[in-house]
């Protein structure tokens, strides 16, 4: 292991305060492995349910360590020409009419291959780069299994080999985050290059914290007693758990109708808020004796 | 001490990811490397950095978790002995190694759980386990000499946390709250959460106090808790059940994605050797233009008759939720449920439908017991064939689910032959160990000369079969 640049973080509080800094309230586990994978050099791969802040992570790392953010949106059907480079087809053409007859076969194929007619895409993008980069790569398990299979020699060694011009690599190494929902399971070789944190529901008290910073016109106690009953929700068998985005969503829909207390009324007017299925919906009024 | 180890940190960290392994988490020699990195990145003196530390090097999926945080308490315990902690038990006439005073300890644990201090809990937790093995509750004093015995049984019942909820709950409600509103409710739910984490809490600490006497390896063989997909069916409770409906969901999305793949994978079908000749004809009989039958997307029916008495009933409560779960992969599905005889159930698994208390529904809404209530295969593949045998089509696959336990009646494998030739296939998935079929009132063995039938006793091998089953 001989890290290419120094380290982005000191400790592991360092990286608390500066994400904190950046208006991202890490967990102690979030905190701990952002520390290891920049000490280590590895990727992160996190995984969790949608609306626990993956993407915003990503972003807050970004912002405290003053990196550019190179995000690669994966989708099914995403290939190599989306995601890793593409030649320049129409330039090299041009190339090739603008020097008829004047030169060798063997400069023009040379010289249409090279840096020049490259276009390169998010995973080149993020390699080259020599300024601090953090790259995301969003929603994996959404891309087909062959691009896992683009992504290792990314991941593990930090470089991208282009065949007609030989490997590129990294100047220095990208802070790599790869998000998943778990939607599919992942490739043991992907997840054995990195590092792996689920990113569950936050406690009460980060939970807590999250709402005030991010609608502080809301009062104190309406924010405990809706992170309480956020928390009583998720422990229902419900067929999609309230997430953290949804508690926020929430504690504004309250500040905007006006609303002061959480009681039955106000829970019954918008429990679609945070409930987004119908049968969710019924199944808390009637175990939570809501009626 | 014994609890050292010979080869010093790396030794230990090779034995913590031997337990690992030994409870299903595969753990690579890259990833024990990767988590002696995070020993030498970090500080150790935190356990909180040092536990999601390793948890980030070694695990690789979240349903692992509960098993690695159970080892790490054993393999890296927050303390030796008795600890150090603030929180005194209360005793029988203030000497310090009299009776533990019950009345007095379980005041101190409402009003820790009335303010839900954690550590607090936790060390009242550790002082409790601690106090009781070393003097018992109920007055026999100092025993000189006894091994002491760490019991998490005995504390909690002299304990009996439950009891209080009525009591916190009273305490911390405000004034214009009346009882049964919502407000309440939700206070209530949140106590009675508590109380299952002071459970837990004195759970570990008997499990750490137990490992440091008899040795952590046996403490680890014998109680840490299994992923809830290697749970097996038949013996599971019901935390570990409710545990496993949560990951149906997961699983048959996984599922679901496999066969996509598989699906696309298959597009294009086989040769047509007819319509390649005939087209070879227009190029001198040379085939230069291969045509290939086209697939039919085979999206078949499903019919699941399934046992649904006692003695299965989570099994076939997993099953059904994960042939709900899947539903789409299926053109129609339609479940029948049998005890002595068989009626339809499908309408309790409309998409939408609220799926946790639907065997209750199901056991209370069809019509499934004629005489004792014992389960009666015979009699129910009877009266399937007599009243719904027209639900079975050439294009349809017959799924059973049940132990073949018939309790000594007839199995009527003539009915079973009849059904099994009406469907296009016929699987029978029995969460008994293949071992175990046949013996006693088991007909397993003589069902499976009639239709094939597979072993699923966990989670992750009912994933397996129904991988292989389903129709591409």
């Amino acid at each position: 292991m001989s890290p290419l640049q120094s380290p982005s973080f000191g400790s592991v509080a360092d990286v608390t305060e500066r994400l904190a800094g950046a208006g991202y309230l890490a967990s102690t586990a979030v905190a701990t492995t952002v520390f290891l994978a920049d000490r280590l050099g590895k990727p992160l791969l996190v995984e969790g349910p949608a609306g626990v802040g993956k993407t915003e992570l990503a972003k807050a790392v970004a912002e405290s360590t003053k990196s550019e953010l190179v995000r690669l949106q994966c989708y099914e059907g995403i290939d190599e020409s989306r995601a890793l480079y593409e030649w320049n087809h129409a330039k090299q053409l041009l190339r090739i009419t603008a020097s008829q007859g004047s030169e060798s076969w063997d400069r023009t194929r040379d010289d249409v291959f090279s840096e020049e007619f490259l276009l390169p895409r998010p995973l080149l993008t993020a390699i080259r780069r020599a300024e601090p980069t953090v790259l995301l790569i969003d929603e994996i398990d959404k891309a087909d299994v062959e691009v896992e299979g683009l992504l290792l020699e990314v991941l593990s060694d930090y470089q991208v080999t282009v065949p007609e011009m030989g490997t590129i690599t990294a100047t220095r190494k990208p802070f790599v985050l790869l998000t998943s929902n778990s939607t599919r399971e992942l490739s043991e070789a992907l997840k054995r290059r990195c590092l792996f944190l689920h990113l569950d529901f936050p406690d009460a008290d980060l939970e807590r914290r999250i709402v005030a910073s991010r609608v502080p016109e809301l009062a104190d106690a309406l924010t405990d007693a809706l992170v309480r009953t956020v928390r009583v929700l998720r422990g229902l068998e419900l067929r999609k758990a309230p997430s953290v985005a949804e508690t926020i969503d929430w504690g504004r829909t309250l500040l905007a109708l006006g609303m002061d207390t959480l009681d039955d009324d106000a829970v019954r007017a918008t429990l679609g808020v945070v409930l987004k299925h119908q049968s969710d919906q019924v199944k808390a009024a009637a175990e939570l004796r809501l009626n | 001490m014994a609890l050292l180890a010979p080869h010093g940190l790396p030794g230990h960290l090779v034995d913590f990811v031997a337990a690992l392994r030994t409870h299903g988490v595969a753990v690579g020699p890259g990833e024990t490397i990767d988590a002696a990195k995070v020993l030498t990145a970090l500080d150790l003196l935190h356990r909180d950095h040092l536990r999601e530390g390793l948890a980030a090097a070694v695990l690789r999926r979240s349903g692992q978790r509960k098993v690695f945080d159970t080892l790490f308490d054993l393999y890296f315990p927050a303390a030796l002995g008795a600890g150090s902690g603030e929180v005194e038990v209360p005793r029988v006439g203030d000497d310090e190694d009299g009776a533990v005073d019950v009345d007095a300890l379980r005041d101190v644990l409402a009003d820790l759980l009335r303010d839900g201090d954690d550590s607090a809990l936790a060390e009242l937790a550790r002082a409790v386990v601690d106090a009781l093995a070393r003097t018992g509750s109920g007055g026999q004093g100092d025993r000189p000499g006894a091994q002491p015995s760490w019991s998490a049984y005995q504390a909690l019942r002299m304990l009996s946390p439950e009891t209080l909820l009525a009591r916190i709950v009273d305490a911390l409600r405000d004034a214009d709250v009346e009882p049964g509103s919502f407000a309440d409710e939700v206070l209530r739910r949140e106590i009675r959460d508590r109380i299952a984490r002071f459970r837990d809490m004195i759970t570990d600490e008997v499990r750490r106090r137990t490992a440091e006497t008899r040795g952590r390896e046996q403490v680890a063989r014998t109680s840490v808790p299994k992923q809830a997909e290697q749970v097996e069916f038949l013996s599971a409770y019901a935390g570990q059940l409710a545990e496993l409906r949560r990951t149906v969901h997961p699983l048959a999305r996984r599922l679901a994605a496999r066969l996509a793949v598989r699906r696309k994978h298959a597009k294009r079908g086989e040769l047509d050797m007819r319509r390649t000749l005939r087209r070879s004809m227009s190029t001198g009989g040379v085939p230069m233009n291969p045509a290939f039958r086209a697939r039919r997307p085979g999206r078949p029916d499903l019919v699941v008759l399934c046992d649904v008495s006692g003695s299965v009933a989570g099994f076939s409560h997993f099953t059904l939720l994960l042939v709900q779960a899947l539903r789409e992969q299926f053109s129609k599905v339609r479940v029948f449920a049998f005890v002595e005889r068989a009626d339809e159930v499908t309408h309790l698994f409309e998409p939408g439908a609220e799926l946790s208390g639907v065997m209750n529904r199901v056991l209370r809404e069809a019509s499934l017991v004629a005489f004792d209530g014992h389960s009666d295969y015979g009699g129910s593949f009877g009266s399937f064939a007599e009243y719904w045998s027209d639900a079975l089509t050439p294009r349809s696959s017959l799924l059973i689910l049940g132990d073949a336990r018939t309790n000594y009646r007839d199995p009527n494998l003539t009915v079973l032959r009849r059904l099994a030739g009406q469907a296009r296939h016929t699987h029978w998935l029995n969460p008994e160990p293949r071992r175990q079929w046949g013996t006693g009132d088991s007909a397993a063995l003589r069902y499976a000369d009639v239709v094939p039938m597979h072993e699923c006793r966990t989670a992750a091998q009912l994933a397996t079969v129904v991988e292989s089953l389903l129709p591409i």
